[in-house]
């Protein structure tokens, strides 16, 4: 086994600093050694996004990225998305137009849209598609994603949005 | 008095999502416990051979492992059980132990257990186990399977039958295929699909010495049952000795109702090792070890005459269990799939032979539909091949077939429960005015005259939702031998609040948010005061879980009976409390009043202290408002609908553009629309998958050529189209909500929809049938077969 490597990133505003083997997977970090399991792992073989997260403002699959390579980075995980007791916008949108089943590959589909609307704030719906093509979704069949990622677009261009029925 | 708002009906936004959407929720691989370990499997390459020898000296010697165990240390338990009464089993049902003893029957076939500190060493422990093994020939194909030959699997399955199973009548349909003006003969592979749920299966086993008890953390669908099966079959321990937890589980699809290997093995490590022992598949050990579904070979004719009415049904199928037989596999390509073969239709005549057969491929049992999907793409593919032949619209030759809303409760004669209702063909002609389909024909037809290929392929379908009468499903041969009522329990607590218990065992249905809704209606209480409970043996009175399309018309059903008898007792107390005869009171709105005075009403919460402070019960009645039900229903509920894909084939590359779909189905009423249609979505995008995309392959070897996601083609968001979605609503008599269930509709549905276009559209060139996937590669292998026998016929 390989000596370990200290690192120090800033994880959801949250300075850590930490020892790590240097195979040591950046997702496995997150989640076994920060104990941030919202990022999930859901194949093998970097196909499926569920462990999408920002590295620096950029969206990465956490389980294609080594521990040691984000060495003095900031990262945002699910976790930190929420910003004092709101929702991000797309976080808002898989709520309201019923983007989520299980749940298990939202995640890293949030993360994922989120990067999108960054880099493309008024995106058409095959532009959506597209964007996500490096994340999977086995329960919705992907339109209420779409759906979802409009409406947090729109939000976010400060355009009125209508979302489900209020549950009260 | 005002009406209270009601929930039910509304698309409300679902109360399981706030956790979900900020990474708060707890799956499988999330649950850490103090001094947990870290299993990890050492899986046969071989899909045929025989384990010569296992040396775990190198992996034992490994710093961080802690134990290295094999086959042999596990005789102390038993192989998995499985439901073997159904399917006409030959009382040869080789089901797997916990790891292979002497040899393996399939690529993934765990031999070996590597438990370490942790995952990274578990996994770096398994290279280091050697295992020399004696490959045998292997056969993945089930029709090849059974012929003279073949490699031999199980001493006690020859020929490698496992199962022989019919329904219907031969001699009836073999008399109408004789003397039908019109048979169409084909054969039809509905091929092996992985169910690849997002989240793999996993558990995590704790056990404590002092007791004897288990804990098991588990990927479930079904706890209840996995605790029953895991003790009295497995274990021999008193079911109470083990509790079983399904946390947030990432997606089923049946996959994750099975009793598998993997269980027994932690659960037995966790008791040898004293410490919590975590098992979580990767994706690859997915693919290889948990089962599959579909992987059917079909020879069907169907009969009829030239004027469009079908008179006869003749299938024989091969049906490919695997390596092992899996915990329900015999009941799905026999009851849930030959006793709905014909369909919408009424076709007088029908025979169904099945052969379940080994192989040496991964196990196969349920997968969304489960039987039904497999029925239904072969009677849709073969009204289209029917229609073809006589040269008649293919909506028209459905029409002149379809059941009438004056048959039901209808018969199909094949041993199936009643169809409970329907009406079939304004659910057709919705979905023609949707697509416009006078004016498809005619850009079709202009469309072939630039050389561009449409299709559009019609589905009418008939499923089976609410899977559960036991005296249905449990009688022998005819289904599983056991029970599939639900239970569910509901308390009004002091502060009224309401609390629900269920066995049913939500993993993205919903269920949560559709069973407040119901409550709320039905108590007249906030939507926010009701909880709804699940997942933990400990907690929920013995349910039998999620599957067959049952949580609403079964669990949902449990849970309105109770909320009755919640109301009945309410009226009781409330009498009392008011000095009132309990005949003359009224239960309305959340309130409870003399007829005629609901200005003098007494509220729940009221009752409910009442109820809980108990020192004023009328005689004779218990404190609390606790009601439990077990509701078995009379029949199974049936929805139906049509659906209709138009494709574009491209000639040139064979790929195929799904260029519209739409669907028209009738799950009875509806809760919550926005959950029925997040379900319908889902349910289609699997089928559309199959149709296009997906294949769960083995080459000739045995060797799984699509074993992780990079080979198997799960669709991404750019590959599924836009879902254009409609209803009827035909109200079901056999619960008093009046519901279906939706969950596995769009499945059943939709891969004959897409195979129906697909083929439309290549009619041109003489194509009749094309096996799914309609891959490029195999559409444009059709063209240019079609081409080469037409020049050659020139």
């Amino acid at each position: 086994m390989a000596e370990k490597v200290r690192i120090s990133v800033t994880v959801n505003g949250v300075q850590h600093t930490s020892e790590v083997e240097p195979r040591q997977l950046l997702v496995h970090y997150l989640r076994e050694t920060l104990g941030l399991t919202g990022t999930h792992i859901g194949c093998d073989t970097s196909q499926c996004g569920a462990c999408v997260v920002h590295v620096d403002g950029q969206a990465v699959k956490s389980c294609t990225v080594f521990a040691v390579q984000v060495d003095g980075s900031s990262l945002t995980t699910i976790e930190g998305l929420a910003k004092d007791g709101h929702y991000h916008p797309v976080q808002e949108g898989f709520w309201e137009k019923h983007g989520l089943q299980c749940g298990f590959c939202t995640p890293g589909m949030i993360m994922a849209a989120v990067d999108l609307l960054k880099k493309n704030p008024n995106p058409s719906e095959g532009e959506i598609r597209h964007a996500l093509e490096g994340n999977l979704c086995r329960c919705t069949g992907y339109q209420n994603i779409v759906l979802a990622i409009q409406y947090a677009a729109a939000k976010l261009r400060g355009e009125p949005v209508t979302g489900a029925v209020a549950d009260d | 008095m005002a009406d209270v708002t009601k929930m039910v009906g509304k698309a409300i936004k679902r109360r399981e999502d706030p956790k979900l959407i900020q990474g708060r929720g707890t799956f499988i691989d999330d649950i850490k416990l103090p001094g947990m370990l870290h299993a990890a499997v050492v899986r046969s390459p071989y899909a045929h051979a025989k384990i010569k020898r296992i040396d775990v000296s190198r992996a034992l010697a490994h710093p961080g492992v802690v134990a290295v165990f094999t086959g042999e240390d596990m005789m102390d338990i038993n192989p998995m059980p499985a439901a073997w009464q159904a399917g006409g089993v030959k009382s040869n049902a080789v089901t797997p132990r916990a790891l292979a003893v002497g040899k393996v029957t399939h690529v993934g076939d765990g031999v070996a257990l590597v438990v370490a500190e942790d995952r990274y060493t578990a996994r770096d422990a398994v290279e280091l186990v050697e295992v020399e093994y004696e490959p045998l020939p292997a056969v993945v194909d089930a029709r090849k399977a059974t012929e003279p030959g073949a490699p031999l699997i199980h001493e006690a399955a020859p020929n490698n039958i496992c199962m022989e199973w019919e329904c219907g009548s031969k001699e009836k349909a073999d008399a109408a295929i004789a003397s039908a003006e019109v048979v169409v003969k084909e054969e039809i592979i509905n091929q092996r699909l992985i169910p690849t749920p997002m989240e793999t299966r996993g558990c995590v086993a704790r056990y404590d010495a002092a007791t004897g008890e288990f804990t098991l953390w588990m990927t479930s669908q079904a706890p209840h049952v996995h605790r029953l099966l895991l003790t009295a079959f497995v274990f021999g321990i008193p079911e109470t000795k083990l509790r079983c937890i399904a946390p947030n589980v990432g997606g089923g699809f049946g996959q994750k109702i099975f009793c598998y290997a993997d269980y027994a093995f932690t659960m037995w490590a966790a008791r040898r090792l004293g410490r919590p022992v975590k098992y979580v598949e990767e994706r690859s050990e997915n693919y290889k070890a948990s089962t599959h579904g579909r992987d059917h070979v079909t020879e069907v004719e169907i009969a009829g005459t030239r004027d469009g009415k079908v008179t006869g049904l003749r299938v024989k199928t091969w049906a490919n269990l695997g390596g092992y037989f899996s915990t329900i596999a015999g009941g799905i390509p026999t009851t849930l799939y030959g006793r709905i073969i014909t369909g919408v239709y009424k076709i007088p005549a029908a025979h169904v032979k099945v052969w379940g057969v080994y192989t040496n491929t991964a196990m196969v049992d349920a997968y969304r539909g489960a039987g039904r999907p497999e029925a239904s793409y072969l009677i849709e593919r073969m009204m289209d091949r029917f229609a073809a032949e006589i040269g008649m619209d293919p909506a028209e030759v459905r029409r002149r077939n379809f059941i009438q809303p004056q048959d039901f409760p209808y018969d199909n004669g094949l041993g199936m429960l009643p169809y409970d209702s329907g009406n079939y063909e304004p659910a057709l002609n919705k979905a023609l005015q949707m697509v416009g389909y006078e004016n498809f024909r005619k850009e079709q037809a202009e469309a072939r005259k630039q050389g561009r290929y449409l299709g559009l392929g019609i589905s009418s379908y008939v499923e089976i939702c609410g899977v559960a009468p036991s005296a249905w499903i449990g009688a022998v041969g005819q289904g599983w031998g056991a029970g599939l009522f639900e239970s569910a329990n509901v308390r009004v607590h002091l502060t009224g609040k309401v609390v629900v218990t269920t066995g049913s065992l939500p993993h993205g249905q919903g269920v949560e948010t559709t069973f407040a809704q119901i409550v709320a209606d039905e108590l007249g209480v906030p939507y926010e005061d009701v909880t709804i409970e699940w997942g933990d043996t400990l907690a929920a009175p013995f349910g039998y879980g999620t599957y067959g399309s049952r949580s609403l018309a079964v669990g949902g059903t449990a849970v309105h009976k109770s909320v009755q008898k919640i109301k009945e007792k309410a009226k009781i107390i409330a009498a009392h409390m008011l000095e009132a005869a309990p005949e003359d009171m009224v239960f309305e709105n959340g309130k409870a009043y003399v007829k005629g005075s609901p200005d003098k009403a007494k509220t729940l919460a009221e009752i409910a202290l009442q109820a809980s402070l108990a020192y004023s019960l009328p005689p004779g009645v218990e404190p609390f408002l606790d009601e439990t039900t077990y509701y078995d229903p009379p029949n199974c509920t049936f929805p139906f609908g049509t659906h209709i894909a138009i494709v574009e084939v491209d000639a040139e590359t064979g790929k195929v553009e799904l260029r519209r779909y739409v669907a028209v189905d009738d799950v009875g009423n509806i809760i919550n629309p926005l959950i029925v249609e997040g379900q319908l979505h889902g349910g289609i995008a699997q089928g559309v998958a199959q149709a296009l995309y997906e294949h769960g392959y083995y080459d000739e070897d045995g060797e799984l050529r699509s074993s992780n996601l990079l080979e198997y083609a799960v669709p991404t968001a750019a590959m599924l189209p836009r879902y254009e979605l409609d209803h009827t609503v035909t109200p079901s008599p056999v619960n008093p909500m009046g519901v279906k269930g939706a969950g596995e509709a769009g499945t059943i549905a939709s891969a004959q929809a897409v195979m129906n276009a697909v083929i439309d559209a290549l009619s041109p060139f003489g194509i009749k049938h094309l096996q799914m996937p309609a891959t490029p590669e195999r559409v444009w292998r059709a063209i240019q077969n079609s081409r080469q026998m037409r020049q050659a016929a020139d």
